[in-house]
């Protein structure tokens, strides 16, 4: 797991003179074809880490990369990984994935920029990874060449990574807890590791480096705010069963909570493929996550939270009802949704700009679609409205600004999103 | 020249409601390519009937945004034979829709079963009342199919569609607060009834003063949250009023989107092209067997698109038109008496009570489907020896809605513009309501459906040629239903009442219902239907037909409950009988 050493900016310059790439581990991979069990295994852990969503681009061919990942930093392309000898990585050896995954370094000795998250997934298993360089083997290759990164200086040298490496990352196998069940250590490997949950779930510094001791409080991914899997009552998972947790990702919804924005894919290509096992697991590990939640804020009142009843009951109490319960399996209940009360606000203004799908799934088919209020809400209502349901019928959480509103749906044209 | 495309399984003419039902219901065999053509838009509950601004009345219901567009396409009209018939410029009477989903999407959602002696109407009426009851140019006559075979069927399209209602009778037993006329059903509906309207409070307590059994109607808008049959889910419904002409955009009302679609969509042996518009079935060199269709896409190219097996989904007239245009099956002749596609073509004749209120009743907070309804009056339910006529209608108010631009009556003899419209308007808007009278139409020999001689659609073959009036038995009929509405209305205690009896010909020009049937009937005798029992032409085996073009006459209710039961009767027949042996499934 990356682990926040330093903060000091001075020293990101100080050891930019003695970077170097990391000696590569010793690797005991075997050379015959792999077995269909190994190919198998290798795509559901290919599905655990959910690699098709970032190596497809929209309408793209599986695997051929081009999908654009927004960072703080700049747009970072995901790469084709597809085993086209010149353009994807089939003349990659398992080896060489191995060091992609586990140290963030490609083929040709360059670093990988964190977009591709080695910091979570250099805990998979030497094994894993040669099932997963098995399968990915077996995929249509594609001819296309990886589109650069479009980021600014300095970010655009990569070299700064070694960097970045040496302060915020520690390269590290799973090796589990002894003293937790084997549920609870599968659960860790999986969320942790390949599930690479904490690089939306856990806080970044200003950096784009977590920090062990918030994992899992609430962060940014893709512009959305994906709240904390932490054990808080108020805004995290203190309050969903194991079982509701497994619902959900096995689904795309519970009683408490629909999945929506970049979660929705994430059930959609991944989770909810997993088998129930494993899902338990994840779950026993969540439920075990500590409550450091703070204190709630009063509940806002004023003439913001006024305007956004009326918002609500003209636009929301349709689906969600008057009381923000919502309807059992169709419409997600609002009223104590740890989701709604999330630290920061930015999932749902976008939302209710943006709309959202529940993703269909297997067991659950509908696809249920909220619409986009952009056009018929204004910043100054959607503000209204997200701070109305934020401290509605019991709920507790801080205010959106008409201004923060604004600020979300120009983030949202120049991301090529929305109306 | 057309480009000739790879070989399909089954290809469905149409993607509405029917289609959608096929299509679920076939590709349920996972080596079976279907293929469904759309000659309009894809459309989904979100974006397109989007709760941010489906209530746009003038752009959905004035402009009829949904509808299909008689500038591609339309029909010419006339009442009789000695008249020249005139194209339809602009939509009137009826409103075929185009795009996914079909009238599916704009309709009320207002669900009824056909009685038992609605299937064998002929042999009812002599039976009961001696074959000379029937005048001699009355071409009704029975189905080939019985309830009883499609009451699984109904109650499958219920458990699908998930109705909201109150059971009659069950497995024989009259249920209490439920339509006691209607025909035995195995259970309940799937969700209970939707929540009262005041209007329909007081309309249920003047039909009971008047000495009737009112019941809570069947909708297809869900009164709970309900997962259907294929796992679809769908939301409680808002009574926002706006169910007819429009979308529905919180997922309650039942349309293929809101049941079917988010099932059909995960199988990968079933495509659907829109904007592509077919205009002929082919048939090989002996007539006998169809070898697919063209189609013109939205570029304007022509393709032919082979398949073994041809299923027609589209609107009840633009099937018949599609076989007159093909040659399947014989043409109507009404002056030799001789043919069978075009012929039985009826409509349905509406009437109402307009009904002022001493109280504000809020007809705002409606549903499509939302009424209370009486079904003394129906077909089998009374003695029609004194009246001398055939058939009948149920009576019902209904809360649908009450949009600004069109939803609104207004007492007789009030100015039609101006200071004293606009005065009558203010008093009476939350103050009215109206009863309706829906009448069935009996098929003669004189209604019917042909080639225009004269007059062609945008791809230069003829349009249909719509030759219909309502005959001395229907304004019979619809006199006597409206006269009992009247006498609901005088229980009610109200201000006013005002009765619109339908009068004279029929005209094309003012919206009424889009309850268009037969033109294809179905029967067991070749000689006056031109589909089997099973929805399978009599002349080439490998085309089916779908939807109320098949009826032999038309009903005193909405058709599509039974619309769909016999889409679930046919597909049962196909999978298991004819893609076994593919074949005539009955012997002519």
């Amino acid at each position: 797991m990356g682990k926040y050493r330093a903060t000091a900016v001075g020293a990101l310059w100080f050891a930019l003179a003695f970077a170097g790439a990391p000696a590569l581990p010793a690797w005991t991979g075997n050379h015959g074809a792999p077995h269909y069990s190994e190919i198998a295994r290798g795509r559901y852990l290919v599905k655990a880490g959910d690699c098709a969503y970032c190596h497809t681009a929209d309408n793209g061919k599986p695997f051929a990369g081009g999908r654009a990942v927004p960072t703080p930093f700049g747009i970072i392309y995901s790469t084709n990984i597809t085993p086209d000898k010149d353009t994807g990585i089939g003349r990659w050896s398992e080896a060489d994935l191995y060091r992609a995954m586990h140290s963030g370094i490609d083929r040709r000795g360059n670093h990988l920029y964190p977009a591709f998250p080695y910091p979570w997934y250099t805990e998979v298993t030497p094994d894993d990874v040669k099932a997963i360089h098995a399968y990915l083997a077996t995929v249509e290759p594609v001819r296309k060449h990886d589109r650069p990164p479009e980021l600014s200086w300095p970010f655009s040298m990569r070299s700064l990574m070694a960097v970045w490496n040496k302060l915020y990352f520690d390269e590290g196998t799973f090796t589990g807890n002894p003293r937790k069940s084997a549920q609870w250590n599968r659960g860790a490997y999986l969320v942790e590791g390949l599930g690479h949950c904490g690089a939306c779930h856990t806080p970044k510094n200003f950096a784009g480096a977590t920090k062990a001791s918030d994992a899992f409080e609430g962060g940014y991914g893709e512009h959305a705010f994906a709240p904390s899997l932490a054990g808080g009552l108020r805004d995290g998972l203190g309050g969903w069963t194991a079982g509701e947790i497994v619902e959900y990702l096995k689904t795309g919804s519970n009683a408490k909570s629909s999945a929506a924005g970049p979660m929705a894919d994430e059930v959609l290509h991944s989770t909810q493929y997993l088998s129930d096992q494993d899902l338990a697991a994840m779950a026993a590990y969540l439920k075990g996550l500590p409550n450091n939640e703070s204190k709630a804020p009063d509940a806002a009142t004023g003439q913001l939270v006024t305007l956004g009843r009326d918002v609500y009951a003209d636009d929301c109490s349709g689906c969600h009802l008057r009381s923000g319960e919502g309807q059992p399996g169709v419409f997600p209940p609002l009223k104590g949704s740890s989701a709604i009360q999330a630290a920061k606000a930015d999932t749902l203004v976008r939302i209710v700009l943006d709309g959202a799908q529940v993703p269909p799934t297997a067991s659950k088919p509908t696809g249920l679609e909220m619409p986009s209020f952009a056009e018929k809400l204004d910043d100054r209502q959607v503000a209204a409205v997200v701070s109305f349901i934020r401290n509605a019928w019991g709920n507790r959480a801080a205010t959106v600004s008409q201004g923060e509103v604004a600020r979300m749906r120009s983030q949202m044209h120049q991301d090529g999103g929305g109306p | 020249m057309a480009t000739r495309l790879k070989e399909v399984d089954v290809v469905l003419v149409g993607f509405g409601l029917t289609a959608s039902i096929l299509a679920q219901e076939l590709t349920e065999d996972r080596a079976l390519q279907v293929l469904a053509l759309e000659r309009g838009p894809w459309r989904d509950t979100v974006p397109d009937f989007s709760t941010a601004w489906i209530q746009d009345e003038l752009k959905y219901a004035v402009r009829k945004q949904m509808f299909e567009d008689p500038e591609r396409e339309t029909l010419t009209f006339r009442n009789s034979m000695d008249q020249r018939a005139l194209p339809m410029r602009h939509l009137g009477s009826f409103l075929p829709a185009a795009g996914v989903g079909g009238a599916a999407v704009h309709w009320n959602g207002q669900y009824w079963r056909y009685q038992p002696v609605d299937f064998m109407l002929r042999s009812h009426v002599e039976q009961r009342y001696g074959k000379q009851f029937i005048p001699a140019d009355m071409t009704i006559q029975d189905w080939g199919v019985t309830y009883e075979q499609l009451e699984p069927c109904y109650d499958r399209f219920e458990y699908m569609l998930g109705i909201s209602g109150k059971a009659g009778n069950l497995q024989g037993t009259v249920q209490q607060g439920g339509n006691p006329f209607e025909g035995p059903r195995r259970r309940d509906f799937p969700n209970p009834p939707l929540k009262r309207s005041y209007p329909t409070v007081l309309f249920d307590k003047g039909a009971r003063a008047a000495g009737y059994e009112p019941f809570p109607c069947a909708a297809a808008n869900t009164s709970r949250p309900y997962k259907n049959i294929y796992g679809v889910q769908m939301g409680e419904c808002t009574y926002c009023g706006y169910c007819e002409w429009f979308g529905c955009g919180n997922y309650s009302k039942a349309s293929p989107q809101t049941t079917i679609l988010p099932a059909l969509r995960r199988k990968s042996n079933f495509e659907c092209r829109t904007h592509c518009n077919v205009t002929r079935v082919n048939l090989d060199s002996t007539g006998r067997r169809a070898t697919g269709v063209m189609y013109v896409d939205a570029q304007g190219r022509e393709f032919e698109q082979p398949a073994q097996l041809v299923i027609l989904c589209a609107y009840a007239q633009h099937n018949v038109r599609l076989m007159l245009l093909s040659g399947i099956g014989k043409p109507y002749d009404p002056v030799a008496n001789t043919g069978v596609v075009g012929r039985n073509y009826a409509y349905q004749i509406m009437s109402s009570v307009d009904v002022f209120f001493k109280e504000i009743i809020n007809p705002f907070m409606g549903a499509g489907a939302l009424g209370q309804g009486i079904n003394e009056f129906n077909t089998g339910n009374f003695d029609h020896g004194p009246h001398g006529f055939i058939g009948g209608g149920y009576i019902a108010l209904w809360t649908t809605g009450g949009r600004p631009i069109l939803q609104h009556y207004l007492p007789e003899g009030t100015p039609k513009w101006g200071a004293g419209w606009k005065k009558a308007l203010a008093e009476n808007y939350l103050k009215a309501s109206s009863i309706q009278c829906h009448g069935s139409v009996m098929s003669y020999r004189s209604n019917y459906l042909d080639l225009d001689p004269t007059w062609k659609d945008a791809y230069g073959n003829p349009l249909l040629r719509l030759t219909f009036d309502y005959q001395k038995n229907e304004h019979a009929m619809s006199d006597f239903l409206t006269d009992k509405a009247v006498s609901i209305a005088k229980a009610m205690d109200l201000r006013s009442y005002h009765a619109k009896q339908r009068k004279g010909h029929y005209s094309i020009v003012p919206y009424q219902t889009t309850h268009n049937t037969g033109g294809a009937a179905m029967g067991s005798d070749p000689s006056n239907s031109a589909v089997n029992p099973y929805l399978q032409s009599w002349d080439v085996s490998n085309v089916f037909v779908m939807g109320s073009s098949v009826f032999p006459q038309n009903g005193g209710y909405n058709p599509t409950g039974t619309v769909g039961a016999l889409a679930y009767w046919a597909v049962d027949a196909i999978r298991n009988r004819y893609l076994k042996s593919p074949g005539p499934l009955m012997q002519a």
